[in-house]
């Protein structure tokens, strides 16, 4: 109710999902620019593709669940997890993984559950790892940046990089245009010191540039939707800090080992992750409270698992733990309401 | 007190299946699933076990004080997987190696023990092993089932290694659903049993719910007419 608020602005319009996609997608488009730029014309067929997908989907499973077709199509929601899961994957990955990750986000994680608002996991992110855990080789495969090859625009037309995602290649040609990811290379060191790693590698010494761009335009759109009110700056802000401190105190006490605070902001997913998917407002925490400590437990599981685990990258991983963890930090962090009692947390027992 | 066996067969099977309904045993039924063949050894072995395990509880059930009955179960199961493991490194070396720590566990399978307690120890011994043998089929299918779903989705093909369990002759049971099958490793991995397990009870619920429409409708048809109706 409005009645007690004296002062302006008193006229108010509601924000409808629909309405807050669209900002989201919006947000997206400097990071889709970057990506263009420095990787070639594939991240917009595997952003084009995943919206055809991702549509169709929604729409089988809206006639299949009995729901309006025009209502929930049109909200966008289909659309957000296609643009993020085809910014995700490589932008050489063939056809038959977009396929793969869309059925599972859309079908499996986001219907299963209930449709939009009912997902425990973000649907993105869990096609995402699965995809991880089942095509390594296809998901790791990453396109090199194009500053590294000079022409590289020319070597990848519009034309080799839809024959690419959709026909196939012959192995060679693709060997040529592809490679490992800065944080693949200083997981995969093999022995080196930080420094070391810096000078032997191309993707590093002179590509990561490229990645830091991406992440630049990342921050860009997720300082927009901060500006837009879309998302509180709790979670983000929580997770980036907690990843950075964490990263110096390691960094400060061995820099021989490990890497310096500033790769494991601005390379990787984690920009994406604090801004795009820790803030999505279905499978994150609810309280200003309860995103913080979910960013923080964000940031040290990214940390942890990328530094002590298997994957060179950890931010679906991490995002995917902290989203089960979601409900029960939403117990603990009831906010309490101004001339009440203190809110009751935890689980109620019965009796 | 004679039992009914047509409503012991159908719970088995049906109704009261343990890996659908009951939720029992998820342990080895998630773990194993991975081929057909490991599915149909793991099965088998279970309902052997049930079955023995059923037996024996049922015979000695007016012996076995109320008080100490589950110890004294654990230890019935544990002589019957004892039993099974031994003839299983007799017969089945290979499939022995590959189901591993998986067949001494079926000690702690609960479908075993809450047959032992809910059905054996108060059932005559004929109905009990009537029921050992439908739920150990049910748990059979159920497990046959999953493992064809994540063979087929993770590696491409059906029936593969069979000669494991059924001899030289069976080497070439397999089917290759797909040529140049690349893998799917999501299925083979836990993750994709627990989808693939959600989906199958999913299916269950499903039929259920039809079933159940179809038969009130059938009721519902032959008294319609003749009903006069009070209510608008």
């Amino acid at each position: 109710m409005s009645l007690i608020r004296l002062s302006s602005p008193h006229v108010f319009k509601a924000n409808t999902s629909a309405a807050v996609m669209q900002q989201v997608l919006l947000a997206t488009l400097p990071a889709i620019f970057a990506m263009t730029l420095f990787f070639g014309w594939g991240t917009l067929i595997q952003i084009t593709l995943a919206m055809l997908l991702a549509l169709s989907f929604e729409a089988i499973c809206l006639l299949l669940r009995k729901r309006s077709l025009r209502f929930f199509l049109t909200d966008g929601s289909a659309l957000v997890t296609a643009v993020l899961l085809g910014l995700a994957i490589p932008p050489f990955a063939p056809w038959w993984v977009m396929a793969v990750g869309i059925f599972s986000a859309i079908v499996l994680a986001k219907h299963l559950y209930g449709g939009l608002g009912n997902n425990p996991f973000n649907p993105a992110m869990v096609a995402y790892a699965l995809l991880l855990i089942s095509f390594p080789v296809e998901m790791t495969r990453w396109t090199l940046p194009f500053v590294i090859q000079g022409d590289g625009w020319q070597v990848a037309s519009f034309a080799d990089t839809l024959r690419l995602i959709f026909m196939g290649m012959e192995p060679v040609w693709l060997d040529t245009l592809t490679g490992a990811t800065p944080l693949d290379v200083l997981k995969n060191r093999g022995g080196m010191t930080t420094e070391e790693v810096w000078r032997s590698s191309a993707v590093l010494s002179q590509g990561v540039f490229a990645w830091y761009a991406v992440s630049g335009a990342y921050l860009m759109g997720g300082i927009y939707l901060l500006y837009r009110k879309i998302f509180t700056w709790h979670a983000p802000v929580a997770m980036l800090a907690t990843l950075f401190i964490m990263a110096s105190l390691v960094y400060g006490i061995d820099p021989y080992n490990y890497a310096d605070p500033f790769v494991h902001l601005g390379v990787g997913a984690t920009m994406m992750g604090a801004f795009f998917i820790a803030t999505d407002p279905v499978s994150c925490a609810t309280s200003n409270k309860g995103k913080i400590i979910f960013g923080i437990g964000a940031g040290l599981l990214v940390y942890i698992i990328r530094t002590w685990g298997n994957y060179p990258d950890a931010v679906a991983f991490a995002i995917l733990l902290m989203n089960l963890a979601a409900p029960f930090i939403d117990l603990y962090t009831q906010p309490r309401s101004y001339g009440h009692a203190r809110a009751r947390v935890g689980i109620k027992d019965k009796g | 007190m004679s039992a009914d066996y047509r409503k012991i067969t159908l719970d088995g099977l049906w109704h009261n299946n343990p890996a659908l309904v009951q939720l029992l045993g998820l342990c080895p039924l998630l773990a194993v699933t991975g081929t057909v063949v490991n599915a149909i050894g793991l099965g088998l072995a279970t309902t052997l076990v049930l079955i023995g395990s059923n037996l024996t509880v049922s015979m000695f059930r007016s012996l076995v004080p109320e008080s100490v009955r589950l110890p004294i179960f654990v230890m019935i199961i544990a002589a019957f997987v004892t039993a099974i493991e031994l003839l299983m490194q007799a017969l089945t070396y290979d499939l022995y190696l590959i189901l591993g720590i998986f067949i001494p566990l079926i000690v702690t399978n609960c479908a075993i023990m809450g047959r032992a307690d809910a059905f054996a120890s108060k059932n005559t011994v004929a109905a009990s092993v009537t029921d050992g043998v439908m739920m150990g089929v049910g748990f059979t299918a159920v497990l046959m089932l999953l493992g064809a779903m994540r063979e087929a989705l993770g590696l491409g093909t059906l029936f593969s290694n069979m000669q494991l369990l059924f001899g030289p002759n069976a080497s070439n049971w397999q089917i290759t659903l797909i040529e140049d099958y690349r893998g799917f490793l999501f299925a083979i991995l836990p993750p994709g049993a627990f989808v693939g397990m959600g989906l199958l009870i999913a299916l269950k619920n499903i039929l259920d719910t039809r079933i159940k429409a179809r038969r009130k409708q059938a009721q519902e048809q032959p008294t319609g007419s003749k009903r006069v109706r009070v209510t608008g």
